[in-house]
């Protein structure tokens, strides 16, 4: 008898053999050896509909370097499925060979020494080339933002997302669905979206005094024919991993069952494909797309997952997209008699150096910027490291900002969030406040400082560890790991929660931290109102300047067990 | 103090028992308003809907919604609460259907319990986690 997790298993396998309609094309792509523009857009073209789909773009317009995770636990029924598949084993999974473009894209190894030989990836007015020439061949392909987009940089924190609306809205979305947008603040966003010329969709998204919906749940298209409901779910737990304050009044959750109404609702209405526009993460997806039936397409985000096939869940298709504008993924469909007879499907990597910008796009992009290169450009320090953050329990990014966190605020404990945003450097870069930026822009970054025993630092550790390892994936959070200055610990992914961490030790001597025993604490992008201290970026950017050199050795103070 | 189900297959299994923690006082509460409230029958899974967030964005004040086709009456439970009764709603035969909803604070993560007394006078009976968390790093 085939169990559960064999089945799951078996259908990433069958879709490993989908190769004959277009997946797979990046084996083939590897084996040539030029990289060209033309190469990089070739795409057998199939059916009736075509959708382009990007999320998580978090206000990086300019092309950057964004290094993969090399820890990406999945528990239970997701254990070794992907995403949860990393470096060697990943270019086994989806036969890339190493050392290819297709593995400095979506994997980790070797990352310094690609990066110099592929260079940066994304850049909007690269993605606006590559949906022109999309909409060229398929007029109606309908381009569809996951969110994440108004949040993440410089420039996005001065304009209040003003910048990344501009760009964005020059390249025309159909649709968009949100997370970080709501850290502007309820009154910004409202703001923002009465002056959208797309819909700012969200099923899930409540008021919570009345349980009445906020926001449009989907918006019927039309391509070819076929009637396309494009469903939108913002991120389910906005009001818990971001502070709720800044979004009074509003409540969001996954609420399967609405959405299983919302399903129903369309069909009523007579769509002949149903799409979700997620952005819930992709574990909470998979299950999902087994939950509630009669979605065709799942179009994930907020986890930053970037996977060059498609997974099925049953008759469900779900599709990965990257993160930071890396890549944008193309999907056509055949659809007939409300069913996807035949599909062809691109995760296309936007290198930088291949992809020409759009020339109307780049002079906007740069129109946002100008008022504020002076200051995006300054060098505050070097580094000899690759600095990167994501990963499920550290990162060099998070090294270096805890390090500032423990040096500059006297500290013997430094929390850094699990946050998934933020782009990377290769050695010898300089790091720029753009770069600082990149990293800590937010709308609530005060660097709290404050005393805490052993006991409440466990207690939040194994909070943040249940977020990520709940073996439910509708317990999850999808961030990574609150990252640990100052201390080490070991870690147990398959226990529950109270029991996931032991062996705290202070670094500093070694010693073993005591339950009642109190240490000062600092760190930043607490959700609690009223949180007090400096600008995270000012507690940085001050100790990058007194370093002018940053180093950091590969972190060991953390022991992973039932990976 | 009469000896509630839970207490008396602890008391029986362990016959050296001097080494057994006491139960916490929800705990036995939880298990009084239980047998208060059917009398001491079983209840049987499935016939009740019992929706709630999977996470709760407020601790204070937590959306729960209950629904059961033909039940007279539906208990609602928070067990790890101080006082885990959280509401009994009755319907008579003129109401329309037998659901309702309310708010209810929760003390922590647990394991929120509906009861519904069905028109046979057989209970039927769902449960869902809700977590309570400290929250804060979501990616």
């Amino acid at each position: 008898m085939i169990s559960r997790r064999d089945f799951l298993q078996a259908t990433v396998a069958a879709s490993a053999l989908w190769g004959a309609s277009g997946v797979g094309n990046w084996a083939r792509l590897a084996a040539q050896q030029a990289l060209t523009q033309d190469k990089l857009l070739a795409f057998k073209p199939t059916g009736n509909v075509t959708l382009i789909h990007i999320t998580d773009i978090h206000g990086q317009m300019k092309p950057i370097y964004f290094r993969e995770p090399d820890t990406n636990i999945g528990v239970g029924a997701a254990h070794g499925l992907p995403p949860h598949v990393t470096g060697a084993d990943f270019l086994k999974l989806f036969n890339i060979e190493s050392g290819t473009p297709e593995a400095y894209a979506l994997t980790y190894p070797d990352f310094a020494a690609l990066a110099k030989s592929y260079g940066r990836m994304g850049g909007l007015d690269r993605i606006a080339t590559v949906v022109n020439a999309i909409r060229a061949e398929r007029p109606q392909a309908l381009f569809l933002d996951g969110g994440d987009t108004w949040h993440g940089s410089y420039t996005v924190l001065k304009t209040k997302g003003q910048d990344m609306v501009n760009v964005m809205n020059a390249l025309k979305p159909d649709a968009m669905t949100s997370h970080w947008e709501f850290t502007l603040g309820l009154d910004r966003v409202k703001e923002i979206v009465k002056g959208l010329p797309f819909p700012f969709l969200g099923a899930n998204i409540f008021d919570a005094e009345w349980e009445e919906p906020a926001y449009p749940p989907y918006k019927m298209f039309e391509q070819n024919g076929v009637n396309i409901a494009v469903i939108g779910q913002a991120f389910p737990y906005l009001p818990v991993a971001n502070p709720k304050w800044m979004f009074p009044g509003l409540s969001f959750g996954i609420r399967q069952d609405r959405m299983a109404q919302v399903v129903e609702e369309v069909k009523t209405k007579g769509a002949d494909l149903v799409v979700l526009l997620s952005h819930n993460g992709f574990d909470v997806d998979r299950k999902l797309a087994g939950e509630v039936k009669g979605i065709d397409v799942i179009l994930t985000g907020h986890t930053h997952d970037a996977l060059p096939e498609p997974v099925r869940v049953g008759k469900t298709m779900l599709i990965a997209s990257g993160s930071n504008g890396k890549f944008i993924s193309r999907l056509d469909l055949d659809v007939k008699d409300k069913e996807i007879k035949g599909f062809s499907y691109k995760l296309i990597p936007i290198f930088s150096d291949v992809i020409a910008p759009d020339k109307e796009i780049a002079a906007l992009i740069d129109k946002q910027r100008a008022p504020y290169e002076k200051d995006l450009s300054e060098v505050l320090a070097h580094t000899d490291a690759v600095l990167y953050r994501r990963g499920n329990f550290n990162g060099t990014w998070d090294d270096l900002i805890c390090n500032a966190l423990i040096e500059g605020r006297e500290a013997d404990i430094a929390m850094s969030p699990g946050f998934r945003w933020g782009p990377s450097l290769v050695p010898g870069d300089a790091i720029t406040r753009e770069d600082l930026f990149n990293n800590t822009a937010m709308t609530y970054p005060q660097a709290y400082r404050s005393e805490m025993t052993g006991a409440q630092i466990k207690a939040i550790m194994e909070d943040v560890a249940d977020n990520l390892f709940n073996p439910d994936p509708y317990y999850q959070q999808g961030g990574d790991m609150v990252r640990m200055g100052g201390m080490g610990y070991a870690i147990d992914v398959t226990q529950p929660q109270g029991k996931r961490i032991s062996k705290m030790t202070l670094l500093r001597n070694g010693s073993a931290m005591e339950a009642d025993k109190t240490y000062t604490v600092a760190g930043w992008a607490s959700v609690n109102e009223g949180t007090e201290g400096p600008a995270i970026w000012d507690v940085v950017e001050g100790w990058l300047k007194a370093k002018k050199t940053v180093d950091l050795a590969p972190n060991t103070s953390v022991q992973v067990t039932g990976a | 103090m009469t000896l509630t189900r839970r207490e008396a297959l602890i008391l029986g299994a362990a016959g050296s028992a001097a080494l057994m923690l006491p139960l916490p006082a929800s705990a036995a509460a939880f298990d009084d308003a239980v047998k208060a409230f059917t009398g001491g029958a079983t209840p049987k899974e499935g016939g009740v809907t019992l929706n709630a967030p999977e996470i709760a964005e407020n601790g204070n004040t937590v959306p729960v919604s209950v629904e059961a086709k033909g039940a007279s009456e539906i208990l609602i439970l928070a067990p790890e609460n101080p006082t885990p009764k959280v509401a009994t709603f009755s319907f008579g035969p003129l109401s329309g259907g037998a659901s309702a909803s309310t708010r209810m604070r929760l003390a922590k993560t647990q394991d929120v319990t509906a009861i519904a007394k069905m028109a046979d006078g057989s209970f039927a009976m769902a449960k869902t986690t809700v977590k309570v968390t400290i929250g804060g790093c979501g990616g």
